[in-house]
């Protein structure tokens, strides 16, 4: 561990990168306020989630520079994930068996 | 017996800082986790009641405070590129912005929050006891993570304030600049968990 | 440089400064040391008036509402001022780094600031007793919506156990950045020794699960002053979601108790078998499975609540599998006994004790998530039995073991070798005859946290306070044999290796000094290895 100074051997990307990143983030901010206007009943909550998954791929892996980091930031990440879908699944397991389907 | 001060010396470890602000990073999405299962618990319990209720937020508001979130992330980037190509007044310059976006958003939750409440639409407010269940619960919720959101953008903008004060002191340089990475970070996900809420609060349609 | 030992350099501050502002890992450990042990005796004394009220039906010598407060105060007290913070903080922060080959943690402010925070938590629970409408007395569980609605001082008590939750979280924190970045040269993942694999995992726990009780404990105090809604029935809210979200950090913070100290049995067994570890792979591995699985089955604390018959099944499954880890412990742990060359000394005992004691708190821990079964044993005195084996039979033992391995570093003196087997025997008599007649008046009917009882069990509860005495008696000479080593100037020893251990601690001076090593070591073979003893069936 001799050297533990800036680690950043490559360059950072220039400007253009991160204001097309935030042009599709804006982009995708329009697209989900549109979807709302239509009827999708139960897809509705997919969609919306799955709009902000998009969206927060794209926060995470360029501006907070995941994608080019070392790799065990993607696993740290991968683990909370992982531990946040089990507390929200078998909760969910106690929930849609719990009330009579209506 | 030594009499002389022993000091020890504080190593540098720019990855070991940067990997414990994700950790840090983790505790908070796991706090906002907690509500986001309550959140989907409720809503599953009362799909009726919540759209009802969401149809009292105001759609514009909350896009326009995403946008302003989004571009106040992309100027930190900018402010971080900035300053590791030696740009500092730019650099200052970018993190300003990102301040004023953040206070900006604080500006429209702050007319959202009294317009409700000038409708008594608040815990234990007067409008309330005509509401469902799944409505009071919904705004319940409505109160507590966007109150708590709020609270880290506070946080988040203090930490921002701090850097611009190391940057002009020049304690954060171009090759010295872990801390600022590091409350970029921080900002990026107060962006990310407004880019949850807002879809699961205002576009219940 | 000199070496000085930690205890004695000097720096900016003189006195008592000199603890409470250091940020050397050492000096913040013996902080968290004597205020662990403070507050173990405090929480000792209420359980001690708990079982004294017991020994008769009716009032004994306090009233109802008092019990309640003391049973609640003794669950939060142990719970979160002793065990969970327990070994991580005085026996991870003192020797995680040395272990490592490091010179402190990654982030040593961050250290002592965890140490002001488990101060902090503690005086708001020490103010809660006196204040507002007395002390709470709604169970360490601070369920709704009693605990929404009881006079009582819940919103101090829950707020302190929200920043004890930051101390834990910081630790946590430092520990995973120390052992990613900190490990001295040579020392790869699986070169390092296993008390440092039991930190790592409890450190995960301890950072994703700690938010989530931080949350809802945070709306239990935003409830009871602005009536939310989110978990009071009366407004719409659904108070088995305030169980799943309480359990769901809860059931976790039990792996962060039991971990270490499963780290700790990992080294005590080859340091006195004189032989490597049999299965280092295995039991490095087991200890990420049981944090990770662990979150898997908080629901069997619910069985009886309410909640869906398919979660149930779930969860009665899923706790039968987390169990499978901890017996791959235990068979290597006994394996590395086999045919070993055995000290006897008093460290080795603790160990002995704690295998059998938690084997039965292990083995209950399954009759209890036996769905069928727990119907009838949930919330009984049995559920009473079964975690005080595990917690106090496990955590408890283990953190005396720990003491009594380590003090010889720590201190430089070492402590009287037959008072302290004297001690281990009558504390595990004690131990026993506290909590086993719980298992028997549990499967017989007797609740838990009830003031008063039919007859029949009273004989069940006096055999269980005269245990009480008598383990309390095996604490005390424990401690008083330590303490009296501690002050006296005739056991001082110089010795760094009393026990024959192989990992790094044991080529530090006596006591250790600030920056632990001269110069960095370099390994180059696994944490257990002996060149010229009994030779393992597999070379690492």
């Amino acid at each position: 561990m001799s050297d533990n100074t800036n680690t950043h051997t490559h360059e950072h990307p220039g400007y253009g990168l991160y204001i097309l990143v935030w042009a599709g983030l804006v982009g995708l901010t329009t697209i989900t306020v549109a979807l709302s206007g239509f009827n999708l009943a139960s897809l509705t909550v997919v969609v919306a989630i799955a709009i902000a998954i998009v969206k927060s791929l794209l926060v995470t892996n360029y501006f907070m520079h995941v994608r080019t980091d070392s790799a065990v930031f993607k696993v740290f990440i991968f683990v909370c994930i992982a531990i946040f879908l089990v507390m929200i699944i078998l909760t969910f397991f106690d929930l849609t068996y719990r009330f009579p389907l209506k | 017996m030594s009499n002389e001060a022993v000091v020890t010396h504080v190593h540098r470890d720019d990855e070991g800082s940067k990997m414990g602000m994700w950790l840090f990073l983790f505790t908070e999405a796991l706090l906002f986790g907690g509500m986001f299962i309550l959140y989907a618990s409720y809503r599953f319990m009362y799909p009726e009641n919540f759209k009802v209720a969401a149809m009292r937020l105001d759609t514009l508001i909350g896009a326009v405070n995403t946008i302003l979130l989004l571009t106040s992330s992309l100027t930190v980037v900018i402010a971080i590129v900035a300053l590791r190509r030696n740009q500092k007044t730019f650099s200052i310059y970018m993190l300003l912005f990102t301040v004023v976006a953040g206070g900006a958003f604080l500006v429209n939750k702050y007319f959202e929050w009294s317009t409700k409440i000038h409708h008594g639409i608040y815990p234990k407010g007067p409008e309330m006891a005509n509401l469902s269940d799944g409505e009071v619960v919904f705004y319940g919720l409505y109160y507590v993570m966007t109150g708590l959101h709020a609270l880290h953008i506070i946080v988040g903008l203090v930490f921002i304030l701090f850097m611009v004060y190391f940057i002009i002191k020049d304690k954060q340089t171009g090759d010295n600049c872990q801390k600022l990475e590091n409350a970029g970070l921080y900002w990026h996900l107060v962006d990310i968990i407004w880019i949850f809420l807002f879809p699961l609060f205002y576009l219940i349609h | 440089m000199e070496n000085v030992s930690y205890l004695e350099y000097k720096g900016k501050h003189k006195g008592l400064l000199a603890w409470i502002l250091s940020t050397d890992h050492k000096r913040v450990a013996i902080l968290y040391l004597v205020s662990l042990i403070v507050f173990f005796l405090v929480a000792m004394t209420f359980g001690f008036l708990m079982r004294l009220e017991m020994l008769t039906p009716g009032k004994t010598i306090i009233d109802p509402q008092t019990y309640n407060a003391l049973f609640t105060l003794h669950g939060v007290i142990m719970i979160f001022l002793f065990i969970i913070p327990g070994i991580p903080a005085v026996f991870g922060n003192f020797f995680l780094p040395i272990m490592l080959g490091a010179k402190d943690v990654s982030f040593p402010r961050l250290n002592l600031l965890s140490w002001y925070f488990y101060i902090i938590g503690a005086a708001l629970v020490l103010i809660s007793l006196f204040v507002g409408g007395g002390p709470i007395d709604t169970g360490w569980t601070f369920y709704v919506p009693y605990s929404l609605r009881t006079q009582t001082n819940v919103s101090l008590a829950v707020f302190a156990a929200f920043v004890l939750g930051f101390s834990s979280i910081l630790t946590g924190l430092n520990f995973i950045v120390t052992i990613h970045r900190m490990r001295c040269k040579g020392m790869g993942w699986f070169k390092m020794p296993l008390f440092a694999w039991g930190l790592y995992s409890t450190a995960w726990i301890q950072v994703l699960a700690t938010p989530v009780i931080g949350i809802t404990l945070l709306l239990i105090i935003l409830e009871r002053f602005f009536g939310i809604g989110i978990f009071d029935p009366a407004l719409g809210g659904d108070p088995l979601l305030y169980q799943h979200m309480f359990w769901i950090y809860s059931h976790p913070a039990v792996y962060i108790m039991i971990l270490p100290a499963m780290g700790l049995v990992s080294e005590i067994i080859p340091t006195f078998s004189k032989k490597d570890i049999f299965g280092y792979g295995p039991i490095a591995m087991s200890s990420l499975a049981i944090a990770f699985v662990g979150y898997f089955v908080w629901g069997h604390h619910m069985f009886s609540s309410g909640i869906s018959d398919t979660s149930r099944a779930i969860f009665s499954f899923l706790t039968f599998v987390v169990a499978i880890p901890t017996g791959i412990k235990v068979f290597n742990w006994v394996a590395t006994l086999y045919k070993a060359s055995i000290d006897t000394r008093a460290p080795f005992w603790f160990v002995v004790a704690f295998i059998i004691i938690f084997s039965i708190g292990g083995l209950t821990g399954l009759i209890l998530g036996s769905l069928n079964v727990d119907i009838h044993l949930t919330d009984t005195y049995f559920v009473v039995a079964h975690f005080h084996y595990v917690m106090f039979g496990g955590m408890g033992l283990l953190f005396f073991a720990g003491l009594h391995y380590w003090f010889p570093k720590m201190f430089g003196k070492m402590y009287n070798e037959k008072v302290a087997k004297l001690g281990t025997l009558i504390f595990v008599i004690g131990f026993n005859g506290l909590y086993f007649p719980m298992f028997i008046m549990g499967y017989l009917g007797m609740p838990r946290r009830y003031y008063d009882y039919l007859p029949q069990y009273q004989i069940y509860h006096i055999i269980s306070t005269v245990g009480s005495w008598i383990m309390i008696l095996g604490i005390l000479i424990l401690i008083f044999n330590l303490l009296k080593a501690l002050l006296s100037k005739k056991n001082t020893i110089t010795d760094i290796n009393p026990w024959g251990g192989t990992t790094l601690e044991w080529t530090v001076p006596t006591p250790p000094p600030l920056e632990n090593f001269d110069v960095e070591p370099t390994v180059t073979h696994g944490p257990y290895y002996r060149p010229n003893l009994i030779k393992p069936e597999k070379s690492h």
